[in-house]
């Protein structure tokens, strides 16, 4: 215990390496471990022998993957139509997530309007974020369900036909999760917005206000190409979790096995509960590759961000 | 003269008329969208109070009925067959607040070990961990899923364990300690002879709790919500989490089910976040912030 009190002292180092093992060892153990596993998976193949309950493994190369790509019993190439579902329904719903997101945030911090009770607005916009999915998707269910009110008001107005079932339509499906989703995000987008909004240099907009810039002209030609880059980081990482998406789509129409709201996740889930390791496996890397090149846009676009405010 | 006066004032007041004008257009859009986000909630809490023989191919209604009591007691006695509320609540509060408090306390102490100490590779770990990150949970969860079904490790305490290594809660304590804690702390505690785990539970813990507040809410609140790892590792009922039984529940044939207990089952289910969000809102909203935007 030499009294080497500069900022590197020795003796202490090995406390850093203690307070970190827990961190490393867990995520090497229980995240690591199985990820590679996944990887490893996906080029095996898992068939049940039959009449028992092992499962026989062998080496498959690229073989799970050239069926997943490969045309089904219907037609249909599964993983694209999933990926092609969640990617749809993802679009219909953070189109007006990003929009509303953007004019109300807009409105939110604009100096001329100086809104009262801001606030309230925000605690009720973020709330349907933090409601259980799951909840949320099968309260959906129970009022759009064959027996449930909207589907009688509907019947009754007219607009539709008794043998009618939102759960099932295909465009019905997709809007109502695309809602759910839209319903969830929303408050998410406006907060990380308006701090987008908040973080650009007020100078900025009081010089372009003495030049006599009306605000459309200050909105359009200063605050929307600011805040480019933070709606490109909320646009790619709500496609990240888009990709992801599970618990509406699975709670919602996961019973009426609709075809058109199968997201990749589903897909996934189906795998594993049939003891399908392989492709499984595989669906998950084709997810982590995805979402691998969408993490580098974000990287990317931050980067850039930083390079042109120094 | 006098013209110039009245023109002046004219505009000025045309202005003053356009401001109220806009002001009272944004007022009702923003109530616009507030009712559009309430309203399947408040059509929730109308059914919990409907009968079902109303509900089953009932008309659509804004009133409240008078079955709130008759549902809530019917849920946790004729309805328990289907949806054992009390068993849920219980197996979703022990998980969702074993992993938070898991989450938290070896994410600040991981964050203060790279925070407080030198030592080599301290910069790549932190590296790492940002890395890691951006991995989707679906790649473990294949591999994690094969290993509990292989070793009996499903309805197991073992659905707790990856909560220990989170990497985004890691990245909000890092940041919040290089905002609040001193270096020169941490040498007083030393000369006062506080050995390194007493100084971390007792002097620089108390410091983060903000922060552990936040992230306390935040992880509980994602592992309440949860269904995809639940849904996958728990089949004992026991042991199944609320959005497990809802998954469950909606897979069962709801002509035949009281339709009164399936709203209030849903309704309870969220009730807790509800109140927690409703006194903590603005420290919640704060936290979104403060956790996602890095630039």
């Amino acid at each position: 215990m030499k009294g080497n009190k500069n900022k590197k002292n020795p003796s202490y180092a090995k406390w850093g390496y203690i307070f970190v093992a827990s961190f490393f060892i867990v995520y090497f153990l229980f995240t690591f471990v199985p990820q590679v596993l996944t990887i490893y998976d996906s080029f095996f193949d898992y068939t049940e022998v039959v009449g028992t309950l092992e499962t026989e493994v062998s080496f498959a190369g690229f073989k799970n993957y050239k069926m997943l790509f490969s045309r089904n019993l219907r037609g249909d190439i599964e993983i694209l139509r999933c990926l092609g579902n969640t990617i749809i329904i993802w679009l219909i719903g953070v189109i007006p997530q990003m929009s509303f997101g953007l004019l109300i945030a807009l409105i939110f911090t604009s100096s001329r309007l100086r809104l009262k009770g801001t606030g309230f607005f925000k605690t009720v916009f973020y709330m349907p974020n933090l409601i259980m999915a799951a909840a949320f998707a099968s309260l959906i269910l129970a009022l759009f369900g064959t027996i449930g009110p909207f589907h009688t008001l509907f019947v009754e107005k007219g607009w539709i036909a008794q043998t009618f079932d939102f759960i099932s339509n295909k465009t019905w499906a997709r809007i109502l999760i695309a809602l759910m989703n839209f319903l969830m995000w929303f408050g998410n987008t406006t907060i990380l917005l308006m701090a987008g909004i908040q973080g650009i240099d007020e100078s900025v907009f009081e010089s372009a206000k003495i030049d006599g810039a009306s605000s459309i002209h200050v909105v359009w030609d200063i605050t929307l190409p600011l805040l480019k880059p933070i709606a490109v980081y909320v646009f790619i990482t709500s496609m990240i979790g888009g990709l992801q998406m599970f618990d509406v789509a699975e709670v919602l129409t996961g019973k009426a096995k609709n075809n058109s709201t199968r997201t990749i996740v589903m897909l996934i889930n189906d795998y594993l509960k049939v003891g399908n390791y392989g492709h499984a496996g595989a669906v998950s890397v084709v997810l982590f590759i995805i979402t691998g090149i969408l993490s580098l846009i974000i990287f990317k676009t931050i980067n850039r961000k930083g390079e042109s405010m120094s | 003269m006098t013209r110039v006066v009245t023109d002046y004032q004219k505009e000025n007041r045309n202005a003053i008329i356009k401001a109220i004008v806009l002001r009272v257009l944004c007022y009702i859009f923003l109530c616009f969208v507030a009712v559009m986000c309430i309203f399947f909630f408040y059509l929730l809490l109308v059914n919990t109070t409907r009968a079902n023989n109303d509900l089953q191919g009932g008309r659509f209604t804004l009133m409240f009925s008078r079955f709130f009591n008759q549902n809530f007691k019917n849920l946790f006695t004729k309805f328990k067959t289907d949806f054992d509320a009390l068993k849920g609540f219980r197996a979703s509060f022990v998980i969702a607040f074993s992993s938070a408090v898991l989450t938290c306390y070896f994410s600040a102490l991981t964050a203060y070990g790279i925070y407080a100490y030198d030592f080599k590779g301290k910069r790549l770990m932190e590296a790492f961990i940002l890395a890691i990150m951006m991995i989707p949970p679906q790649l473990s969860s294949v591999g994690f899923f094969q290993i509990a079904s292989r070793y009996g490790l499903k309805n197991n305490w073992w659905i707790l364990m990856p909560s220990i290594a989170a990497p985004s809660v890691f990245f909000y304590m890092i940041q919040y300690l290089r905002a609040t804690l001193p270096k020169d702390l941490i040498e007083s505690s030393r000369i006062d002879g506080s050995n390194e785990f007493m100084t971390f539970n007792r002097i620089v813990l108390p410091i983060m709790k903000p922060a552990i507040a936040v992230q306390m809410i935040f992880s509980f609140v994602g592992s309440w919500n949860n269904l995809y790892m639940p849904s996958l590792l728990l089949s004992d009922s026991k042991k199944k989490t609320l959005p497990v039984m809802i998954n469950a529940l909606q897979r069962t044939s709801w002509g035949n089910i009281d339709l009164g207990c399936v709203y209030m089952a849903i309704f309870l289910s969220i009730l807790p976040v509800v109140i927690v969000y409703l006194f903590l809102s603005k420290f919640i909203i704060k936290g979104v912030t403060a956790g996602s935007v890095k630039g």
